[in-house]
């Protein structure tokens, strides 16, 4: 595979998707030395908000130890060449809120949609392009369907006005196989000047392998996160990525062992286990399950004495979507009540 | 016993199911059915269950309305268009129950303040969002034993049962939701999270509704209360289950709902579509009784 030359994006995803395995509790100030140390590396994309984007403080999701705005507003000054990003799912998050980080001062805005429901995105994307942001259309769970319909929904976000279009391996499902064939008919399909993005986890050990097929088949901006801190086993290991473009001559502009000194020195402290391939999130890559429920299903197997991979296959066998944590409890409590180890209710 | 007469405003997939539910009704009687599509499959349904149809919107009711007795509208189009609709036919004494998000009218949830309404002679009324049906009955059931800080509902549809106007505007669900959590559920703060899901075969609407407590939850009186509203609302909506819960976790109160519809016109797992017909068609009956008093 000769990929020598190509220039990439990478966008770190540590201070959003790396809210989850923190419960949404990465603190104001970590938030500014995290990003600090991001930007002096090289990184050029860095998202903020809570892990379920904008809008995403809740009983459902978790409250966060700041409000969006106040970590985007304590980010976003710090910064010398880093822009920053912020994630939108419509459903939680509103227009009002895209608003409030436009003023933030971020540059880009990632409006995420299940994978078959792009055209709920229209207002959300509009708008973002209208306001001049750099406007990205976000398909997440992308391997719950085939390459032609999941291509059929990104144009439609590109219909909107999104000038980026994801491809989201939201489960860490996705082989690089079934990465090259969504990515390559994407890239056949849309307009020349809109980039292409991808979006892994690495419940499957194939955040780096995924991304790397992403971008021979033709991906520009590539998700990763520092130290891997993300939902289930993580992002994308971005110090890991980085080193495996410089042997392979792609161009991201980061410099490996600055930002792998971020992920020792600032994000691996700040952890409260480590995020790792452990059977809970191999089972999330295993069955396709949504990532950010791996925590969710950990205290439900606490609470209600149902084991969390079980829980989490039967999430799976119910083709549960992104947003749905509150059928975690629902199935726990159901399940439970099943085996007995539940008062039957009145 | 006369019936009170009725207009639908829009021959959709709502109206139509709406013109099932008013065919049962003791109460009242559908006579037409108001459309802007002469090609509709909707009028020519209406058209075949006797009623009198228009395909030139409100416009084409409005010389009708005395001489048909048509004392009630319920409009299912769009929020753009529902001011104009409801100020026309307000001025000749129709009262207008709104299933749009327009919201010009007070919220209406049947179990919470219908009574209060029907009362008033309300004008106008909204029925706020399929969402607000399914867990403001059981917001309320909390903060009328105890005070609730902060309510929160979660709101999973089917795919298939979301139409094209809701996906457009997807935050006015959000935010109209929200609001009437909080005004009409009786909490300090109200927040509405909608997640569509496109599995096969469709799932059935699933509610969650977390309420904050600001005192530790009286678990006895709590469970007491939304079984109460549970069969108060099974009483129009049979399909409203409990699926678990009244969960208490510190100062949390978390009910499990499920809402199947009755399958009149639309499939059974689009229990959000059916609650708000459902509704609408109690309010209308509230107000019809009223009416008949006079």
């Amino acid at each position: 595979m000769n990929l020598q030359g190509i220039q990439i994006k990478v966008h770190d995803m540590s201070l959003r998707d790396g809210m989850h395995p923190k419960r949404h509790q990465i603190t104001v100030a970590q938030m500014q030395s995290i990003a600090r140390g991001l930007d002096e590396a090289g990184v050029p994309l860095i998202e903020v908000t809570h892990g379920d984007g904008l809008g995403g403080a809740s009983v459902n999701y978790g409250f966060p130890a700041a409000s969006d705005e106040e970590y985007l507003r304590a980010v976003i000054p710090l910064l010398k060449r880093a822009k920053v990003s912020a994630l939108l799912l419509p459903g939680i998050g509103t227009v009002d809120h895209l608003r409030m980080a436009a003023d933030c001062g971020v540059s880009t805005i990632r409006v995420a949609t299940h994978c078959t429901e792009a055209d709920v995105s229209e207002q959300h994307i509009a708008l973002g392009r209208k306001m001049g942001l750099d406007t990205v259309g976000f398909l997440m769970m992308a391997h719950m369907i085939a390459p032609e319909p999941l291509v059929e929904q990104a144009l439609l976000m590109e219909s909107y006005g999104a000038n980026c279009l994801y491809v989201t391996d939201s489960a860490g499902y996705m082989l690089p196989d079934d990465v090259t064939a969504r990515i390559r008919l994407l890239r056949e399909r849309c307009k020349p000047e809109t980039e292409i993005g991808f979006h892994g986890h690495h419940n499957l050990a194939m955040g780096v392998a995924n991304s790397i097929a992403a971008v021979a088949a033709g991906a520009r901006r590539i998700d990763c996160a520092c130290g891997g801190m993300g939902a289930g086993a993580g992002n994308t290991p971005l110090e890991v990525f980085v080193a495996v473009c410089n042997r392979m001559g792609i161009d991201t502009g980061v410099d490996v062992f600055k930002v792998s000194d971020v992920a020792e020195d600032l994000v691996t402290p700040i952890l409260d286990f480590p995020v790792r391939i452990d059977r809970n999130a191999l089972t999330l890559g295993y069955a396709g399950v949504y990532s950010s429920f791996l925590l969710f299903a950990k205290r439900a197997q606490e609470k209600y004495g149902i084991p969390a991979r079980e829980l989490l296959l039967e999430l799976g066998r119910r083709k549960m979507v992104g947003g749905q944590e509150d059928m975690i409890e629902d199935t726990a409590l159901t399940l439970a009540r099943e085996r007995g180890l539940l008062a039957t209710r009145a | 016993m006369n019936k009170i007469k009725c207009a639908i405003i829009g021959p959709g997939n709502i109206g139509t199911d709406l013109l099932y539910k008013l065919r049962r009704s003791t109460l009242l009687e559908p006579v037409w059915m108001v459309g802007v599509d002469p090609a509709s499959e909707g009028l020519a349904r209406a058209r075949e269950f006797g009623l009198k149809t228009t395909d030139q919107g409100v416009d084409g009711l409005l010389p009708h309305v005395k001489a048909d007795g048509v004392q009630i509208a319920f409009d299912a189009t769009s929020a753009y268009v529902h001011k104009s609709n409801s100020d026309k036919l307000n001025a000749l004494g129709v009262m207008m129950i709104d299933l749009t998000p327009a919201a010009i009218g007070p919220y209406c949830v049947p179990p919470v303040n219908l009574k209060k309404h029907a009362g008033k002679r309300e004008m106008n009324v909204n029925m706020v969002t399929c969402g607000g049906q399914a867990t403001i009955p059981m917001v309320y059931a909390v903060s009328r034993v105890q005070k609730v800080r902060y309510a929160e509902i979660v709101a999973t549809v089917a795919s298939k049962s979301v139409g094209p106007g809701t996906r457009k505007n997807i935050d006015e669900f959000t935010r109209t939701t929200a609001g009437a959590v909080a005004s009409v559920g009786g909490a300090d703060e109200g927040k509405a999270i909608i997640v569509i899901n496109p599995a096969e075969p469709p799932l059935i609407m699933r509610d969650t509704i977390h309420c904050l407590t600001v005192e530790p939850p009286r678990q006895e009186e709590i469970e007491a209360s939304v079984r109460e509203m549970l069969g108060q609302v099974q009483q129009y909506v049979p399909g409203y289950r409990l699926k678990n819960g009244p969960v208490f976790d510190g100062n949390r109160v978390t009910t499990f709902m499920e809402v199947e519809g009755l399958g009149d016109f639309l499939p059974k797992y689009a229990g959000n579509l059916d609650i708000m017909t459902a509704s609408a068609t109690r309010t209308a009956e509230m107000f019809a009784e009223e009416m008949m008093k006079r």
